[in-house]
Parts: C-alpha cells; structure tokens; sequence
C-alpha cells in the first residue's frame, strides 16, 4: 500500500493532497495542468520541501530520507538524460550506485528481484542505442532511455511525470506499449502524473482525481470514472464508464472481442488480445442509447440489461443517467426530452445499447491474468 | 627567427608564470564560482566585490598590498617564511601569485557563466539516482561546466602572460626568476638602442597571444562535443 499525505503552500496556491494506493500497480494522478500533480511527486520524491509530508510505502516512512538514498526513481517530462554521457553510462548512473548502497548498508532490495541491465535493455528495445549520445536520439528513444535509467536504480516506487507530453502523437503511440510492458512484467509500484485520460485508460489501476490542489476523488478507474466533476476537466465527449472484463471468445478476424462484464457480456473492438485476458473499455455516454422496451431488428451488437440508479443533469439539455448492468456501471447521455417520453426514474428497467464498433480505440488489454475486476 | 637566451629565459618565465598562476587559482576559481552561483549566505555580495576588485585597481596597488601582506615581514608572508621558509616576494612564485590575483576575476567570471548553464534538473536526476552532493558535482556538474572551465583557464593563462604592474611591483624585475616577457619589454624600451630589442618582445607576445586564442578555440570546441551541445 502506497499512502501519501502531503501539505504545501505557495503564494497564491494550496496543495492539500491525501490518498491511498494498493501496491504494486499504476497509481495515475490525473488533474489539468497547475492542480499539483507534479508538486506531489516532487515532494513524494523529496525534491521539493513540503509544509507536511507523510508518505509510507509498504508500511515504511520515506518522508525523512534524503531523495538520494530513498529509492525513488523519477522519470522526468524532459527526460534529463545526462548530455556528456553515453546511453549505456546514463543506464548505469543509477544502478552502480544502487550496487554500492547494497553492499554498504548490507541490505537486500526488499524483497524486489534484481533488474538487470540485460532485462531492461530488451524489454525497452535499447540494443541498438547503448553507444549514442542523449542528443543522438528521438524524444521517444530518450524518453525509454530515462524510463531504463529509473529502473536500474532498483526503485521501490517509480514516479512518471507526464513521460509522454513533450512527445508527439506517434512518439506517444510508440513508448506507450513500452510502458505497458513494464506494468505488466514489474511489480514495481508506479505514480503516473498525466492530464490526457486516454492514457490513464490504458495504463492506471487506481487514480486520483485532483483539482486545484485537491483530490476529488480515488479509486479503481471504473468508479472515478463515473465521478460527475470529471467531466468539467476531460470534457463532455470524453465521458464514459470504464469497465474491466475478461475476454470470453474473440472472433475470427481477430479484431473483436467478447467480454464479461458484471452480468452481461460486451462485444467490443479490440485486436491482440486472448481468451482469459483482461480488456479495459470505455464506453462514451455521448453513445450509448437507452431503450425501455426489448429492441429487435438493430444493428446494435450489444445489449446489456440493467437499472436505472441515478439521473444528474449535465449541460445542454442534456441527462447524464448511471445504468447498473448487474454489477458494472454504465453512463449515458440522453436529451431531457428523452428522459420525459421514456419515463426514465431510479428503479426503470432498461436496455443498454452499444455499437461494438464505437468502442474501436477505446479498449486496451490490461493483464495478463484475468485476475480481478 | 632565433631567440637569445635571454628572451629564451622570459619566454619560459611567462609561460611558467602564467600556468603556476592558473594551476593554483582554477580550483579556487571553481569554489568562489559556486559559492556566487550556488550560494545563499550573508557575505555573497562582499566576497563578489572582493573578486572583482582587481578589474577595477591600478595593477601596482594589488602588487603593492601583497608585498603588505605576503612580503618577508607581512603578516601572511612572515609566516609562511618562519614556518615553512617560503618566500613569495621577489620570486617565480610571487610573480605567479601576482598574476593568479590579477586574473582571478576574468577566470571567476567564465567558469560562473558556464555553472549558471548547467541546468539543476540534471543534478536533481542525479539525486533520484542515488548520487550525493559531492558525487552529483564531481559526475554530472563539473563536466558539464568543462567548456568555461577551459575558457576560464586559456583566459587567464593569456592574461597571465602579459601581467605588468602587479608582478614587478610584488616580484620585481629580477633577470631569469621574474622577468617575463613584457618586463623584458619594459627593459628594452628603457635601456638606449633597445629598440629592435623591444620589437622581437613585442613580435613575441604578438605570436604567443595568437596561438593562445587558436588553442582556445580548439580547446572549446572538443569540450562541447563531449558534453554533448
């Protein structure tokens, strides 16, 4: 368990901040830029000075450890990877040192495995870089460089601070999996400070929702994302339940898959994936369409049975209702007018439809093991 | 153009002048760099003003005050004489110290230029890598500063080879231990027909100067490409 409490006050500005984590796993803190994301892991890191800090890791106090013998690794938005070094020597700024510290206080990494140079190397795709100078490479090589230099320190909690901002979208769309990767074969606990949600979707098991120095919210992601103050800070269109499943059948083609949802099962569009696999899917509200009687004849792939269980007014005319599916939620964006003719209240029996096609792009595999839910 | 043994002799003197001067004040220069850089402490602004000091003093008043302090019976260099039999006046060394004071300031000024381009971000990644102060500033800060390093010392190293009034007012103008070449000039264009005397001196510090400069540049250069600008 990862548990942070951190004060700090500027001028001008209040950080008050307090959540709690399982570990390992991806914890994303998730806000729009200036809410204190960053001042967070700054002070979790020890870089910065905070009014008040408590944070325990596994039962152990940080906040009194100097940020070089904390065991922090930090994956900054720039990279900051050393200029006069090679990539191999970068690599291995941090892991000589971490050999040494074990040697000197004839401590083990608790309970960690080693990270190996070799290890990283290969899962980062650094082979062909180790001899290049930082200015050598791409912004997303330098950005999987420092990701390996972090690791190789043998961190027992590593924070990313929007490691993909200073990226373009297909630099994004190059490291992500990279980073996947390494969710799904270390069980290092990570902080992933980000503003885009796309990529909390694809990469969080927990998120903090923060705001102006606050946290809104926390939690595994299908319950944050259900959260009603999201949406002032993702947008109206970016609004959706997100659901885990585990993927029952995929078709021949390959690219879709049949998931267990609470009750139900979803067919949503998703390549890559097996049978057993976890899938993580968000269904946008702006396209999901309520029915109170059993439709027939509709192209709609999908139709999930549930209950209606709250109606909040969003803006436009428009009614953001929350939809039980027999253990899973779902939201949907409906007109007033709609919720008037349909006689839609708490309690009203609905069917849920959703367009396989729709979820193209919004579905990612999350484990390996269809563990959990 | 064959040189005598006396410019020989104020050919070597100026050299080992100027690189005793820039051996001793560079690691110095470093400290007080930082402290001005780096540093939050009362005095900043008076040890900042105390380092500049020789730009704006006549060069013979700096040789004068260290014939004061470091002469045979002042307070420093009575001493140093009593203790360890070091005299500084009217000696190689004094000349070098002459100089390292007069050039201290230009040296301070390049290596505090480079160290404000170092970007803390670097040494803050350092710390998340487990690295300690001396550590960061030795494996990440100091290489990083190499290109003012060297301009600093080749500055200095120049300024040192043509050091005047300081070095004959501490050192005086003694053939062989602290007559450099511009004191060898002086003496020529004192002494009556030294005047082509006076204009190989003067070719002298022209070709060394230029050399110095060319060296520089390539000096500089090599350095950036091994920080990686």
């Amino acid at each position: 368990m990862l548990k942070v409490r951190v004060v700090k006050r500027r001028d001008g500005f209040m950080l008050d901040a307090n959540f709690e984590a399982p570990t390992p796993g991806v914890v994303a803190l998730f806000g729009r830029s200036g809410c204190g994301k960053t001042t967070t892991i700054n002070i979790i890191s020890g870089l910065l000075a905070a009014d008040e800090a408590r944070i325990e890791l596994d039962g152990e106090a940080l906040e009194d450890t100097p940020p070089e013998r904390r065991r922090i690794g930090y994956v900054f938005q720039d990279g900051r990877l050393f200029p006069h070094m090679s990539v191999l020597r970068n690599l291995r700024y941090g892991m000589t040192r971490a050999a040494n510290a074990v040697q000197r206080d004839h401590a083990s990494p608790t309970g960690h495995q080693r990270i190996e140079l070799e290890a990283i190397v290969s899962l980062l795709g650094l082979e062909r870089l180790l001899q290049r100078r930082p200015n050598q490479l791409s912004g997303g090589e330098r950005q999987r460089v420092s990701l390996g230099r972090a690791l190789l320190s043998q961190p027992r909690l590593l924070l990313l601070d929007e490691p993909l901002a200073a990226l373009d979208a297909a630099r994004r769309d190059e490291v992500l999996p990279y980073l996947e990767r390494l969710r799904d074969h270390l069980s290092i606990p990570m902080v992933y400070v980000s503003h885009q949600f796309d990529e909390v979707l694809r990469l969080a098991t927990h998120v903090v929702l923060m705001d102006a120095g606050r946290v809104l919210a926390q939690g595994a992601l299908n319950e944050v994302s259900l959260v009603p103050a999201l949406r002032d800070i993702v947008g109206a269109d970016s609004v959706g339940a997100v659901l885990d499943g585990m993927v029952t059948a995929v078709d021949a083609a390959g690219s879709m898959a049949d998931l267990r949802v609470g009750t139900g099962v979803l067919s949503v569009g998703v390549r890559g994936v097996g049978v057993g696999e976890r899938v993580r899917v968000q269904l946008l509200a702006r396209d999901i369409i309520l029915a109170v009687e059993a439709p027939r004849g509709l192209s709609v792939r999908n139709e999930l049975r549930g209950v209606v269980v709250a109606l909040v007014d969003d803006a436009e005319d428009a009614v953001l209702v929350t939809v039980d599916v027999g253990g899973a939620s779902v939201l949907s964006r409906v007109t007033r007018t709609a919720v008037a003719a349909l006689g839609l209240t708490p309690g009203t029996g609905v069917w849920v439809l959703v367009k396989a096609v729709s979820t193209r792009g919004h579905a990612f595999r999350v484990g390996r093991t269809a563990t959990g839910g | 153009m064959h040189l005598s043994p006396a410019e020989l002799d104020a050919l070597r003197l100026s050299l080992e002048v100027a690189a005793r001067s820039v051996l001793f004040s560079l690691p110095l220069a470093v400290v007080v760099a930082w402290l001005l850089t780096r540093g939050r402490f009362a005095g900043r602004w008076l040890l900042d003003a105390l380092v500049h000091l020789p730009l704006v003093l006549p060069p013979v008043a700096i040789g004068y005050v260290l014939l004061l302090l470091f002469g045979n019976h002042g307070p420093i260099g009575g001493w140093l004489h009593h203790h360890f039999g070091i005299q500084l006046a009217f000696t190689t060394a004094g000349a070098a110290l002459a100089t390292a004071v007069m050039a201290f300031p230009l040296m301070v000024r390049a290596i505090r230029l480079s160290l404000e381009n170092v970007d803390p971000g670097l040494e803050a990644a350092a710390r998340t890598l487990g690295a300690k102060p001396l550590d960061r500033f030795v494996t990440i800060t100091l290489p990083l500063m190499l290109p003012g390093l060297i301009a600093g010392a080749v500055t200095a190293f120049a300024a040192g080879l043509g050091e005047f009034g300081a070095v004959i007012t501490f050192a005086a103008n003694v053939p062989g231990v602290t007559r450099t070449i511009p004191l060898a000039l002086y003496t020529a264009i004192q002494s009556p027909g030294g005047d082509d005397q006076a204009l190989r001196l003067a070719i002298l510090s022209f070709a060394l100067g230029l050399i110095g400069l060319l060296l520089a540049e390539i000096l500089a250069r090599r350095a950036r490409s091994l920080v990686g600008r």
